[in-house]
């Protein structure tokens, strides 16, 4: 058993230690998967693949990856015109940098998951949709990209088969709703970064009104593997119902910060005490955002469950990214809730009224409160928004929802510390800090 | 129709529509921005929710936006329940955090629909305790007044401007809580539809300009139903009045005609009336040439005399359908000239003729916007006819919305259907004598002199049916390209639509048209035929008659007849030095409204109302024959021309050859001319609910103010009307249930602003309450569904040679080329200085550039250069109507340049008017 068994996406990495280059891809069974899909299987029998794969979305929400490429239509269905397949690397979710990662040491196996996934939607033309800082990923996806082209992985004629693809490269300039698909696609036509209505949802109309096929990177790479080694090898590699490896990670006074690919389900105390080397000296767990900063806090009581979709859902969070953010003791609630919401008031788009205007306030009282200018009635105030912002639905676009889920957990696990804030009108956590 | 439950109660909605559109329709109160009856939905407020039950049994719901939800039958909404209302109450909230409260001092108050959604939401106490964000506003030129600090982003501006109006130089900048509407740097709005901004935007950032220099609330206007006299759509308005000032004019809507908007032509172009140009007094020349004030009834008399000199009565295209009567008569069918020009009248009486021969439906506005292929031959619509080019932007979107069509999303969902269907456009050709600015929209565009033009609409209605004559010299490469591609385009087209008009003052190309409409329908398509001609009552005018050709009469002027000459300029009618000898050897009697170099020359001059000051009749480029009210009583001895012409007819004959008011004169006018005339609009004695009259000023009308306080602390005694079914005063009852040519206003209970015409529809977007108003005066003859025997034109023009000499075509500027707006002060400055259109060959064969000056015999003065690519060799393009710019002749001239010329500064002529 070579490391790319148990860990598909960055086992290469560890056995390379750094940078998996196309040289280093190959020997150790790069784009065999993609030759395999393009010479010996239909674009059918790949979307069947990876629909039985249980392949779910590493974007955040979800959503079976197999489900979603089913809904391109073919042939004659699909009409006049170019189909498009885009991979979503614009990663600004705070304290997610997964994509980060297998950019920038192992980006051959999103090029080869993006030919396998161009090909199964018959779409060639596809686009990378990098976040705009993230220059050394870009670095190293142009030298890739160069090096696949020559080795005739891309362009035109794949592996002798007929498949062209033309793979390039979009520098975000930079927002995070960028992120969200359909203002992604908005700012790939050059147009104001701002959602679309759905429906259409983009495999039926998306880029420039186009099929299109809306992927994460980590998503794109878990594709190679199912190829290579099958459904059950894959099914098997995840230790709950979900399927496959999963990129955690964790950020917050942890011994060890940082991210493991690690089969999907593993819990969240083994993930912090285990692969983070426990909390540092002092400091107490006392919260966690499992999923990037746009998700519930979870608590003590979840702190054994196991690190998969319908679990932490049912538990009244998301898996999100699975990239964790953790709270201790010495962190105040109140601050945190601040900090996170100026983020994402300051990220709002602009488009819809509750996102725009609501935020802003929502973090102007946070500021207050943590300051020591909280008033009573405040919290309904907190409370009221977080309610009507929240709600899917009641917004444009998840971004709000997202914001809000942080802070209603957090006004429902730490309200006590809002409230004292408000009594006594201070912090007190400041203490600690001094 | 799918039924619908709302609150409990039963409703019968159109399906394919979205539940806003569907509830508005029923005449309920649901708060919304970022909707627009014309724009369709985007969801951006989120001031719509309701909430949407599952079934019967579900208790919770769930919310959502009524404008982005389908409207499916047998489906329960909300919008009482009490999260719904809460979230609403919310937004609102939130839109207020910022909102700077300056009602008081806000152009929109009184008539803002976000202080009516905030009422109605019913949010009243603040929380936000942050400071508010400010902002610097623009200048964006003479019509639009810019405060951003009251934007509420509901993104309806940038969605009217660039989507609907297909203006660039609007933007959303920014972004979370710091959107910005503006444009990259100060300068003038380019769109020559900016002005339905001020409409558009629910808040006060856009407003009115030119209004707000003498600005009056709503509830202190005075207004009745009005036609705009801007040009020959005749687009419905509501022109708006206090203490004798013109104060503004709004869209009134008309599901045929306008619908929603207006041009800037239209909307700031009446400041006219107020200029100090009016004629105010009636006067007569004494024997020492000196000018008098007279008094009205010596002027009278002295009129009295000129008519028994066997005057001639000269009429015009800009004066009502009854005042030309009256004239007519007075001076009898053979001594009546209709006013117009020789040329003009005869392109009119073919187009007329070519309606009502019939053979293609002759278009509303709502049929152009439903062509789905397009050709325009020769007229260039936006600056001859304004409004009919924003129509034409929304006809080229029906490729966009099929393709919507088949992929599932609906209509009105705008932001679906523009990105889905990209730069999808419906076929639109234009072949013009110059490059317009709806040739963004075009599919492929042609320039030629107006007989080339003729000549490639002969060779297509020969493509199309070869019975047709075609131009048997061989077309340019590029011709037959742009021929071959209408051709294709037309005939498979199920409702195209051909405009044209009497712009380019060649009758071949209405010939043309004629012929391309007519094989269309011979081939079994449902063709439209648009023949617009020059002005608001061209048509009118023509219909009416008379015996003299403006030849005749001037002819006759010479040779000594006295004359009448009524809101007529002749300088803009016939050859200068002709008009010249004419008016210096008649006696003649002018009546007129804005001083002019016909006036000068007047023996006896009377002054006369504006639109605004009487009732009166227009007929539209559809023949539709539509009545504006008098909105208001005009100062000093202004009487409108009927009332003159009925004083001088009963001073000349006792008997009552005079006419005791308006609709004793409307009434002998239907049966002498059109019958329809008496029943466009109710006559005076028409009484609404309970009996009463219908007011002009809305019901909150104050009488209390200092505004003339030092004249006197009274308010002026109002005037009774027996001549209109209005009051001068806020007592009767517009509930918009009457007859829907007499709705002087707009305005619902809990509904404030413009918004409120939805309570004056049938449904949100259709025909009014009372009916949409006016009646087509031409009807087609009998068998014109038998386009095979419709008159072929059959006789193709040669084609034009360039030489030395230039080929004079009249071109036109929607900011200037009118008569009356180009006095308006709004419209003076945004209008271009005299310009003349070169290709850039002819510019260097005559040693110039753009900006340099040039005249010729016959221009009178010099022109400024402008480059324009699609003017062919050999052919100058000369801007029509300008002040000071006389009639100029068609035929060929030499150009000369002009080294003294000054180009005017100040203009911008990259953005006015000319492309
Ligand atoms: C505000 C917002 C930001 C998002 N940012 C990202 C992102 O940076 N990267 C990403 O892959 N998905 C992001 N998403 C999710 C995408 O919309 C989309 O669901 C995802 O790219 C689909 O890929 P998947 O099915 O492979 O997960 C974001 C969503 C929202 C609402
Ligand atoms: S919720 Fe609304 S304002 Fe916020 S990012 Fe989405 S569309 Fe934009
Ligand atoms: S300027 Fe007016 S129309 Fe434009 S977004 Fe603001 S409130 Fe809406
Ligand atoms: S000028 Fe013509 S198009 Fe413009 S508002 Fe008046 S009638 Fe309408
Ligand atoms: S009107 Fe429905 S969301 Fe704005």
């Amino acid at each position: 058993m070579s490391l790319m068994d148990t860990k598909p996406l960055l086992g290469r990495v560890e056995e390379v230690g750094g940078l998996v280059d196309l040289n280093a891809y190959e020997a150790g069974q790069g784009y065999e998967a993609a030759r395999k899909a393009l010479t010996s299987m239909s674009p059918e029998e790949i979307v069947s693949l990876v629909k039985d794969s249980n392949l779910r979305g590493r974007g955040g929400a979800g959503f079976p990856t197999g489900l979603k490429w089913s809904f391109v239509p073919q042939g004659d269905a699909a009409g006049e015109g170019a189909k498009y397949l885009v991979c979503n690397a614009d990663e600004m979710e705070p304290g997610t940098f997964k994509d980060r990662f297998l950019l920038e040491n192992n980006p051959h196996v999103l090029i080869e998951g993006m030919i396998i996934g161009a090909y199964a939607i018959q779409a060639e033309k596809a686009y990378i949709f990098l976040r705009g800082e993230y220059h050394q990923p870009y670095q190293r996806l142009v030298e890739a990209l160069a090096d696949a082209t020559a080795r005739g992985f891309l362009g035109g004629g794949i592996f002798g088969t007929d498949f062209n693809l033309d793979l390039r490269i979009h520098s975000s300039a930079g927002r995070y709703i960028c992120g969200e698909e359909t203002a992604l696609l908005n700012a790939l036509e050059g147009k104001r970064a701002q959602p679309r209505t759905k429906p259409p949802f983009p495999p039926a109309s998306g880029a420039w009104g186009r099929p299109t096929i809306v992927n994460n990177v980590e998503t794109f790479c878990n594709v190679p593997g199912i190829v290579r080694n099958g459904v059950e090898w894959y099914q098997g590699l995840g230790l709950t119902e979900d399927a496959g490896t999963k990129i955690y990670g964790i950020s917050g006074r942890v011994n060890r910060p940082g991210l493991w690919e690690l089969p999907i389900g593993t819990p969240i105390r083994e993930l912090v005490e285990r692969h983070a080397g426990g909390m540092r000296e002092g400091f107490e767990l006392k919260g966690i955002l499992p999923g990037g900063a746009s998700t519930d806090f979870l608590v003590e009581e979840h702190f054994d469950l196991a690190m998969d979709y319908g679990t932490i859902q049912a538990a009244g969070s998301r898996m999100g990214t699975g990239t964790m953010i953790l709270m201790d003791n010495s962190v105040c609630p109140v601050d945190m809730s601040r900090n996170l919401q100026h983020f994402f008031a300051q990220e709002s788009c602009g488009f819809c009224t509750p996102c725009r205007e609501g935020l802003p306030w929502v973090e102007a009282l946070l500021l207050d409160i943590e300051e020591g200018r909280g008033q009573e009635g405040d919290l309904e105030v907190l409370d009221r928004n977080a309610q009507f912002i929240g709600a899917p639905g009641n917004t444009f676009c998840l971004h709000a929802t997202g914001a809000i889920e942080p802070l209603q957990s957090a006004l429902k696990y730490f309200r006590e510390d809002f409230e004292e804030h408000i009594r006594t009108g201070k912090c007190p956590y400041h203490r600690r800090h001094l | 129709m799918a039924t619908i439950n709302v609150d409990g109660q039963q409703y019968e909605v159109k399906e394919g529509q979205n539940l806003l559109h569907a509830v508005l329709s029923q005449q309920l109160n649901l708060p919304y921005f970022c909707w627009h009856p014309a724009m369709g939905s985007v969801g951006a407020c989120r001031q719509c929710a309701i909430i949407q039950y599952a079934d019967e049994d579900d208790e919770r719901g769930r919310l959502g936006m009524a404008c982005m939800t389908d409207v499916v039958d047998g489906m329960r909404i909300s919008i009482a329940a009490p999260q719904a209302a809460d979230f609403r109450e919310s937004v609102i909230e939130w839109l207020m955090e910022n909102h700077p409260h300056d009602c008081p001092v806000c152009e929109e108050g009184g008539e803002c629909h976000l202080q009516d959604m905030t009422v109605m939401t019913g949010h009243s106490v603040r929380k936000y305790r942050g400071t508010k964000r400010t902002w610097e506003n623009q200048n964006l030129g003479p019509f639009i007044g810019h405060e951003m600090n009251r934007c509420i982003t509901c993104f309806r501006c940038v969605r009217y401007y660039r989507d609907y109006a297909g203006g660039t130089d609007l933007s959303a900048f920014g972004s979370r809580s710091r959107m910005y509407f503006g444009r990259s740097e100060d300068g003038p709005l380019e769109s020559e539809f900016s002005g339905n901004l001020v409409e558009v935007c629910p808040t006060g950032v856009f407003t009115d300009k030119p209004f707000a220099t003498h600005y009056t609330r709503k509830w202190d206007l005075q207004s009745a139903p009005s036609v705009c006299p801007g040009c020959a759509v005749g687009c419905n308005v509501f022109p708006s009045e206090r203490y004798g000032v013109l104060k503004r004019v709004q869209n009134r809507y008309h599901g045929e005609v306008n619908g929603y908007f207006l041009c800037d032509r239209g909307r700031f172009g009446s400041h006219f009336i107020n200029s100090d140009q009016r004629i105010r007094h009636a006067g007569i020349r004494a024997e020492d040439g000196v000018f008098e004030a007279s008094g009205a009834s010596n002027a009278i008399a002295e009129a009295v005399k000129l008519v028994t000199m066997d005057a001639v009565g000269i009429g015009s295209p800009r004066a009502s359908f009854e005042a030309n009567f009256a004239l007519k008569k007075l001076v009898g069918e053979e001594r009546f000239c209709t006013g117009l020009g020789d040329n003009e009248a005869m392109l009119i009486e073919l187009a007329l003729s070519i309606q009502r021969e019939g053979g293609a439906r002759t278009p509303s506005l709502t049929d152009v916007e439903a062509a789905d292929a397009i050709l325009i031959l020769g007229e260039d619509v936006l600056n001859t006819a304004p409004r009919i080019a924003l129509a034409v932007r929304q006809a080229v979107r029906a490729e966009a919305f099929t393709m919507a069509q088949e992929a599932g999303i609906p209509g009105w969902q705008d932001a679906g259907v523009r990105g889905h269907a990209q730069q999808a456009l419906s076929p639109l050709f234009i072949a013009s004598v110059a490059t317009t600015r709806i040739d963004d929209v075009a599919s492929a565009t042609w320039g030629g002199a107006p007989q080339d033009i003729a000549r490639v609409g002969a060779a297509i209605a020969h493509g199309i049916d070869p019975t047709y004559a075609a131009a048997d010299v061989e077309l340019s490469a590029a011709g037959i390209d742009f021929m071959h591609q209408v051709i294709a385009a037309l005939g498979s087209a199920k409702r195209p639509l051909i405009v044209s008009g009497t712009g380019t003052g060649d009758p071949d190309v209405l010939r043309a048209a004629a012929n391309v409409a007519w094989a269309l329908k011979a081939k079994g398509s449902d063709p439209a035929l648009l023949l617009s001609p020059l002005e608001a009552n061209s048509y009118g005018v023509a219909l009416l008659g008379g015996g003299l050709s403006m030849s005749d009469a001037l002819d006759a002027m010479t040779g000594g007849s006295a004359a009448i000459v009524m809101e007529n300029d002749l300088y803009r009618r016939g050859d200068a030095q002709r008009v010249s000898a004419a008016c210096s050897e008649s006696k003649m009697l002018v009546l007129d409204i804005l001083e002019n170099e016909t006036a000068e020359h007047a023996t006896v001059l009377l002054p006369a109302s504006t639109y605004a000051e009487c009732t009166g009749t227009y007929v539209n480029y559809e023949t539709r024959a539509q009545r504006f009210y008098q909105v208001f009583e005009p100062d000093d001895e202004i009487r409108p021309a009927w009332r003159w012409i009925s004083d001088i007819a009963d001073a000349l004959d006792s008997s009552g050859a005079g006419w005791a008011n308006i609709n004793v004169l409307i009434e002998e006018c239907a049966k002498a001319t059109h019958a329809a005339l008496a029943t466009i609009s109710p006559p005076s004695d028409y009484r609404v609910e309970g009996g009463t009259r219908i007011p002009r000023q809305p019901h909150r009308y104050s009488g209390r103010t200092a505004m003339r306080a030092q004249i006197s602390v009274h308010e002026p005694k109002a005037t009774v009307d027996d001549e209109t079914p209005f009051n001068y005063s806020m007592e009767g009852q517009n509930l918009g249930t009457q007859d829907g040519a007499a709705v002087p206003f707009v305005w619902s209970p809990g509904w404030n602003s413009n918004q409120s015409v939805f309570k004056f529809q049938q449904e949100v977007g259709g025909a009014l309450l009372g009916g949409d108003p006016g009646a087509l005066l031409v009807a087609p003859a009998p068998d014109s569904g038998d386009a095979s025997r419709a008159t072929k034109f059959q006789e193709v023009p040669d084609a034009f040679v360039a030489t030395e000499a230039f080929l004079v075509v009249p071109v036109h500027a929607i900011f200037g080329s009118d008569e009356l707006s180009n006095a308006s002060w709004p419209i003076v400055e945004r209008m271009p200085a005299p310009f003349a259109l070169l290709n850039v060959a002819d510019a260097k064969r005559l040693g110039v550039q753009a900006g340099a000056g040039i005249s010729g015999p016959g221009l009178g003065a010099s022109f400024e250069v402008l480059i324009d690519d699609r003017i062919p060799a050999g052919m100058v393009g000369v801007v029509h109507g300008l002040p000071g710019i006389r009639a100029i002749a068609a035929g060929r001239i030499d150009l000369s340049v002009d080294p003294d010329f000054i180009r005017r500064p100040g203009g911008h002529p990259d953005v006015i008017a000319r492309g």
